[in-house]
């Protein structure tokens, strides 16, 4: 898995490539903690090429999810698609988070 | 395949059924569905079945004209992982609890999953079956 963030105005966009199994969910938390010491509440996370999640992934996401809920920040997805939609809307994940057919749309309503 | 149940061999795992199913013929959307199946049941025996002890886990692959299988077998502690229930998917973000998820996965995307302990081994036994016509249908 590989994990890049960049800034687009107040929002990081944060995208999210391979494989987010057992192994490798924890490298999404330390990247958000990261960026969240840093000051970072808004962030857009793009799915467009990951290939694979299981319920690992799903772990770090929404315990993100809650650090930034508890600080007043926020975090939508875009570009989730394929075995990863899937697993989404298999846990419910479909309706605590918003899901965008693209980033542009993620940021225009995160802005 | 037999290996230690760490989750570092998680890689070779995944890599091994995936193989295998590769050479089934099994669709890629059955394929990726039973991976992350096979993730979530290897992953709980990694972290649970031996209590902190060492311990092995063997996979075992079986191809028909009726689908495909995948036998995942440990010697820990007696345990029916398909006796949890599934979580409550409707909670919002900050009440919502992960765990059991790997179980509801393992039942949603899997055809048909049963559990038995014999001879001292608990064996979980995932499917997938494949419509009549054969695996390319």
């Amino acid at each position: 898995m590989e994990i890049q963030s960049r800034e687009e105005q107040d929002v990081t966009v944060v995208t999210v490539t391979g494989k987010m199994d057992a192994l490798t969910a924890p490298d999404y938390q330390k990247t958000l903690h990261a960026l969240i010491a840093e000051g970072r509440t808004d962030f857009v996370v793009d799915f467009e090429d990951l290939d694979y999640i299981s319920s690992a992934g799903l772990r770090e996401i929404l315990s993100m999810a809650k650090v930034l809920k508890k600080k007043g920040g926020q975090v939508c997805f875009a570009n989730v698609q394929g075995t990863v939609r899937e697993v989404f809307e298999m846990s419910g994940f479909g309706t605590i988070f918003q899901m965008h057919d693209s980033v542009a749309a993620a940021l225009a309503k995160a802005r | 395949m037999t290996c230690r149940a760490h989750i570092d061999n998680l890689d070779e795992v995944i890599g091994f059924v995936e193989a295998r199913a590769d050479r089934f013929g099994l669709d890629d959307k059955k394929k990726f569905g039973l991976l992350v199946a096979v993730e979530e049941a290897f992953v709980n025996i990694c972290r649970y079945a031996y209590q902190g002890a060492e311990g092995e886990v063997t996979l075992a692959c079986t191809g028909d004209p009726d689908g495909f299988a995948v036998e995942i077998v440990d010697q820990g502690i007696s345990f029916d992982l398909l006796s949890l229930p599934d979580p409550d998917i409707t909670a919002g973000i900050l009440e919502r609890e992960i765990g059991g998820l790997g179980v509801a996965f393992i039942r949603k995307l899997t055809d048909e999953v049963s559990y038995r302990r014999q001879g001292g081994q608990n064996i979980l036994r995932m499917a997938l079956h494949v419509p009549p016509g054969g695996a390319e249908a």
